[in-house]
């Protein structure tokens, strides 16, 4: 199923054409991607990105952190200023005409003729696709309709269409032919929480056919309830990558004591060692201490300390994301 | 990008899929028929097949008491061959064409050309198009083709819309050259059809000038109004005396040399020359735009 990675020029390719990882096992693969904006700015800074092929990778991080111009340079719409991208085995920009047509994209948002109705929209973009067959463009295209949950509204204009229809007939047109890598740039954008759940069972979807599916979401929720996989960008530049359970085990938990003592179970909690205790109305938490929990319990009882409850709230990815950002999700300056 | 694309793609990929050839032209069709489908394409040629009606209606008006239009009234001059047209209706094609040409037509191929590219960027669907992958190359050269193919239909529609009326309110027969010859309706029937392929060919200069400019800018609005603008200020430049050294080398400098079909025999010169520039021009802007095109950063 997987090609073969072809290489016809031998110059400064070789090298990467021995690494072995592109042909295994990666969709997508950068190294030292980097990208600065003619005003200087850098946007991407040395990325190694590596989409194991089969994920639902979750692509996270603030507004202007660098996730959208990275999505460009693996469409192959921005050229890197260094580095190098390969996605599917070769590299972009270069053989896009190769890696594109086994590619459905949805970035920044949905683009629309809007003089022409949805129908004619998918018709067109189908219609860009030299790979695409005329004979069966209609069938591919109301069988995409279909998908989306289209077919009713498939003859109104777009430009009267409501920004989750839009959305729709985005994901649409990148659901055309059956694609090996589908990049989704905040897919549930303008959905309803209707809207989301049906994008989401979709990707389950897609994802259980073998499809790649690489989404960019501000929606941590949203990454930790589909994804295999996520990384985390901030100021350009890779944060973190990985397995989404790893990542969240990374981030440590907090430790809960339910109780009326709350300035004794303080106290016992700092002396077994545990850091950054704070008290509050009838409950303590802290980072848990690195021996063992039933200890802490034992010394907690053993003090008198009344305990109604004592466990470790899990981190979320959410947290893992502020650990690791030490921001919230708020525009990079 | 060609030359390593198609070796990688013919073993691997498409084999499975087995694309025609042929199927690239898939875009172009596309492209000829939402570019026709448009509102705004519709109505320049509504504007463009409105000229010759007006000039038509205009002498039938002017010429209802005998006198004849043109020369030897009040207004000197006026588009070429206007005298004729009561004498022959064939003339208002002519007519039309000549007064359509230094304005009307290339401002409504700036328009087209103008929007080609810069309207798919500013719109956000020139991302998907690339992404399709719709090619730099194939798309550049799509648009490019349904601009030509616009400047054809805008002058045929000016010919077509001048010939009805022509016909409607003026005699037809046989024609006087602009040598005093004589030639027969079908004849003249021809050099019409001739006359207005001249004048659409005379339009690729622009048309390239144009789509360049698309490439220049994410709004369409501006590459339309430097596209129009280019040609005004071409226009004026080439009504200045003093730069008559320069002025052999503008796009609109032997436009008007399509009257030179109408002489018996043909003087050829000027159309030669003619042609030859709005070659340069498209050879020199198309490869402008080419470069640019093939080499941008898409960020809208």
């Amino acid at each position: 199923m997987r090609e073969p990675v072809e290489e016809s020029e031998g110059s400064g390719e070789s090298e990467e054409s021995r690494e072995s990882g592109d042909g295994d096992g990666n969709v997508i693969r950068t190294h030292a991607l980097t990208k600065r904006y003619r005003g200087g700015q850098l946007a991407v800074d040395r990325l190694d990105l590596t989409v194991p092929a089969g994920s639902v990778f979750g692509f996270l991080g603030p507004n202007g952190s660098g996730k959208t111009t990275t999505i460009r340079m693996l469409m192959g719409l921005i050229e890197p200023t260094a580095g190098s991208a390969r996605v599917l085995g070769h590299p972009m920009p270069r053989a896009a005409r190769t890696v594109l047509p086994h590619v459905g994209a949805l970035i920044e948002g949905p683009a629309l003729y809007g003089f022409l109705s949805g129908r004619d929209n998918l018709l067109r973009y189908d219609a860009a696709d030299p790979t695409a067959d005329p004979r069966t463009r209609r069938t591919r295209v109301e069988r995409a309709l279909e998908r989306v949950g289209l077919t009713a509204a498939a003859g109104k204009r777009a430009r009267a269409y409501s920004l989750g229809m839009k959305q729709r007939l985005g994901l649409a047109a990148a659901l055309l032919q059956p694609r090996r890598l589908l990049v989704l740039d905040e897919p549930t954008n303008g959905l309803d929480p209707q809207g989301m759940r049906e994008i989401r069972s979709l990707v389950r979807e897609l994802a259980s056919d073998g499809t790649t599916v690489f989404l960019s979401s501000h929606l941590l929720d949203e990454i930790e309830q589909v994804c295999t996989h996520a990384a985390v960008m901030a100021q350009g530049r890779l944060i973190t990558q990985g397995a989404v359970a790893d990542l969240a085990a990374g981030a440590r938990g907090r430790l809960v004591v339910t109780t009326p003592d709350t300035a004794d179970a303080a106290r016992v909690l700092k002396e077994q060692g545990a850091a950054d205790v704070t008290a509050e109305e009838a409950r303590v938490t802290a980072e848990p201490p690195d021996r063992d929990l039933a200890e802490v319990t034992v010394a907690l009882v053993t003090a008198g300390v009344r305990v109604r409850g004592l466990t470790v709230e899990r981190a979320s990815l959410e947290d893992a994301f502020v650990a690791l950002t030490g921001e919230g999700f708020d525009v990079a300056g | 990008m060609s030359r390593a694309d198609t070796a990688a793609v013919r073993p691997s990929a498409e084999a499975a899929r087995g694309p025609n050839p042929l199927w690239t032209f898939g875009l172009l069709r596309s492209e000829l028929v939402t570019t026709f489908r448009r509102w705004r394409t519709l109505a320049l040629l509504a504007v463009l097949a409105a000229v010759p009606i007006l000039v038509g209606i205009a002498v039938k008006i002017e010429t209802g008491d005998g006198s004849s239009a043109g020369p030897g009234g009040g207004g000197e001059g006026g588009p070429a061959f206007i005298a004729q047209i009561t004498n022959n209706g064939l003339f208002l094609v002519f007519t039309a064409l000549a007064a359509t040409l230094p304005f009307f037509l290339p401002m409504a191929i700036g328009v087209v050309a103008g929007d080609a590219i810069a309207g798919e960027s500013s719109a956000g669907t020139l991302r998907y198009l690339l992404v399709a992958p719709a090619g730099r190359t194939r798309l550049l050269l799509t648009k490019y083709a349904t601009v030509m193919a616009f400047c054809l239909v805008a002058t045929l529609v000016v010919a077509v819309s001048a010939l009805a009326v022509g016909a409607l309110l003026f005699p037809l027969g046989d024609l006087t050259t602009i040598s005093g010859t004589t030639i027969g309706f079908t004849d003249g029937l021809l050099r019409a059809l001739l006359i207005a392929l001249v004048v659409a060919a005379s339009l690729t200069g622009v048309a390239a000038l144009g789509l360049f400019v698309s490439t220049l800018t994410g709004s369409g609005i501006a590459a339309m109004a430097t596209t129009v603008g280019l040609l005004i200020t071409v226009q004026i430049l080439d009504q200045i005396p003093q730069l008559h050294a320069i002025q052999p080398y503008l796009f609109s400098h032997y436009w008007l040399s399509f009257a030179d079909l109408m002489r018996d025999p043909v003087y050829w010169d000027e159309l030669e020359k003619n042609l030859g520039l709005q070659a340069l021009y498209a050879a020199v802007f198309g490869s402008a735009a080419w470069a640019r095109f093939t080499t941008k950063d898409i960020t809208a």
